[in-house]
């Protein structure tokens, strides 16, 4: 049994922090199978969050139960100073409005263009606000999220992987949202579209005050961007630290991800990145 | 919330805009509207807000660029945000540039000539690879994919069963209801017998089958194939070294042309059986004699022209079917839209085929 510091310990509120999402004895199944056990997170105000766990630990699940996609067994889940169990949809539409997500692979409206889709979630909650003002709105968050100006008379269909993922990116951030979700930002995209978007996350966040809640793969992320990384494993948080402070304790999955081969070369490259 | 002062007095000092409160994108609609009815040249005092966001930041820097307004009492952060979104500003297109004027008629339509052209070459391309398919299969019959083929005669035969019977047995029904008040007015109610025998028989029993294995079967195999093609799937099968026409058409069309004369059969014998208990109840024609009735009046070529013509049916509707499948590409859209072109050109063909055999059959004097 590994024994985890108070400080790292999931339940801990870190001092000055203001929690954003609190997730407190959470227990997920899907029929014999229990995916999460007692997991406990808390996510404080203007931090990027990184989520890390093997596959199959339910990193996906615990997020589709924050933004209130899956229903959880039991447990505690407050986004935004709301809970979001058992709430009604009327009730949830007040907290949607204030978080943006981008979905692993995008999750675009196929049917379309770029540009449609960053308006979709305007003209959703506020109908009022016509073009031209609503087109340059949209032309503006596209072109916030790095794409070219041209993107946003294309379809989704058009578009390579990177470009989807800031599409994504783009339309998580047409309400000017409080909260972002990211799944898998970087999954699938070349190492240099990887480190731009890094990029763009970190400036994005720093700019519009953003927090980010960001389930990963990526050692290079989770070095270059994170405030803070939980580690999901055994159905649990095992514990929420700095990555040098999780590498302080002895559990066999953190030494391994942390200092397997990609790991130690992904804390190098940072090293020397942060040195230069 | 937004306070506005305008000096109406003196157009030459133009109007103030003074917001007060959260300049966000709550307020959007309403803050573009009352900028809109100032005038200019106007200028825009922030000192009153206590909180702006992206949008709102947008629609002030909108003002400064398209009216030359000029923006007061501004705090720092104000300041860099409205300087953000300024490096953020592209030129606006929300969708595709489409011209309308006569010249995009015209190549509207050159464009659809073109389209059905390279349909029509694709079909037969299609075809050709089935037939290829075919030719490869039976000189290796350990290709052949038995319990593929075997699930698919489940599937578009076993289960059709069920909702063919009950339209075919409703279809005779309503004939020989139909048919037993017109033929009522010659006093000849008896010939709703031979009516029922050889339109179901030679006719609709194969004709109604079709459409119902085109709604059924014919969609169902766009839709399959298309979804595989979307996800790669159809790639993947290829790169491992399955043939795709081998794995997936040839099942469907075989159990397609299988299936079609059964259920034709099947149908036919339902639709005598509704137009039996009809004129049973209502004209009390008992059922031997219906029988005999029918043995009687009833060719046994009309027998063979239905059941000819089912398989060829099965074959169009299998190969529409899988070749609209294959021509998708592109997003989840194209496979609904591949699938309704599937069931209407199957039934299109379908149809243009019966009014051929028709005539065929007539002229070889199975009449």
């Amino acid at each position: 049994m590994t024994i985890v510091p108070e400080k790292l310990d999931p339940t801990f509120v870190p001092p000055g922090c203001k929690p954003i999402i609190t997730v407190r004895n959470l227990r997920n199944s899907f029929g014999d199978q229990v995916v999460h056990e007692d997991v406990n997170v808390t996510v404080c105000r203007g931090e990027i969050l990184g989520v890390v766990g093997g596959s199959g630990t339910g990193k996906s699940v615990l997020l589709r139960s924050i933004i209130g996609l899956q229903t959880p067994d039991q447990g505690e889940i407050h986004v935004l100073g709301e809970s979001m169990v058992g709430r009604t949809e009327d009730e949830a539409k007040n907290i949607r409005r204030r978080w943006g997500i981008l979905f692993q692979n995008g999750a675009l409206f196929s049917t379309l263009t770029v540009a449609e889709n960053v308006e979709v979630p305007i003209r959703e909650y506020f109908p009022f606000i016509k073009p031209p003002l609503l087109d340059e709105i949209a032309s503006y968050k596209i072109s916030m999220g790095g794409l070219p100006a041209d993107a946003g008379p294309k379809y989704p269909s058009e578009l390579s992987g990177g470009m989807v993922k800031r599409a994504g990116l783009a339309r998580a951030l047409a309400l000017d949202p409080e909260l972002l979700f990211l799944d898998e930002p970087t999954a699938g995209l070349d190492p240099i579209a990887a480190a731009a978007f890094d990029e763009l996350i970190k400036s994005l966040q720093k700019r519009l005050d953003l927090t980010v809640f960001l389930i990963t793969h990526d050692l290079d992320t989770l070095h270059a961007i994170c405030d803070r990384v939980a580690v999901l494993a055994d159905g649990k948080v095992i514990a929420v630290g700095t990555i040098p402070e999780l590498l302080a304790l002895d559990h066999p999955w953190i030494q391994e991800y942390f200092n397997g081969p990609r790991g130690r070369t992904a804390a190098g490259a940072y090293e020397e990145g942060a040195v230069a | 919330m937004a306070e506005v002062t305008e000096h109406d007095d003196d157009q030459r000092h133009g109007s103030v805009y003074r917001v007060a409160g959260a300049l966000t994108i709550t307020r959007a609609a309403t803050t573009q509207r009352e900028i809109d009815g100032l005038a200019d040249p106007l200028t825009i005092d922030l000192s009153d807000i206590d909180r702006m966001d992206t949008v709102g930041a947008w629609i002030v820097y909108r003002t400064v660029r398209d009216r030359g307004a000029k923006v007061i009492g501004a705090s720092r952060d104000e300041v860099s945000l409205l300087k953000q979104v300024g490096e953020f500003d592209v030129p606006t297109r929300v969708v595709p540039d489409v011209p309308h004027n006569i010249a995009s008629v015209f190549a509207e339509l050159g464009k659809w000539i073109a389209e059905t052209g390279t349909t029509l070459v694709g079909l037969m391309g299609f075809f050709g690879a089935t037939l290829i398919g075919f030719g490869n299969v039976i000189r290796r019959p350990r290709r052949f994919r038995v319990n593929a083929v075997v699930q698919r005669f489940d599937v578009v035969g076993v289960r059709a069963l069920g909702i063919i019977a009950l339209m075919s047995f409703l279809i005779g029904v309503v004939i020989a209801q139909q048919g037993s008040v017109q033929l009522a007015q010659f006093g000849a109610e008896v010939y709703t017998i031979n009516l029922i025998g050889r339109i179901t028989v030679r006719e609709l029993g194969t004709l109604m089958t079709a459409i119902m294995v085109a709604g059924r079967s014919g969609s169902a195999f766009a839709a399959q194939i298309g979804t595989m093609k979307i996800t790669e799937e159809i790639d993947a099968m290829r790169t491992i070294g399955v043939s795709p026409v081998e794995a997936l058409v040839l099942p469907r069309i075989i159990s397609a042309v299988v299936m079609m004369p059964l259920l034709s059969f099947w149908a036919m014998l339902l639709a005598l059986i509704g137009g039996g208990v009809f004129v049973w109840t209502s004209l009390g024609i008992p059922p031997l004699t219906y029988i005999q009735r029918l043995h009687d009046v009833i060719p046994p070529t009309d027998l063979w022209v239905g059941l000819i013509k089912a398989p060829v049916f099965g074959f169009i509707i299998a190969l529409a079917g899988c070749f609209q499948g294959m021509l998708v590409s592109g997003n989840s859209e194209e496979v609904g839209s591949r699938t309704t072109t599937a069931v209407v050109q199957s039934i299109f063909l379908v149809i243009v085929l019966d009014a051929v055999f028709a005539v065929f059959f007539s002229s070889i004097g199975w009449v």
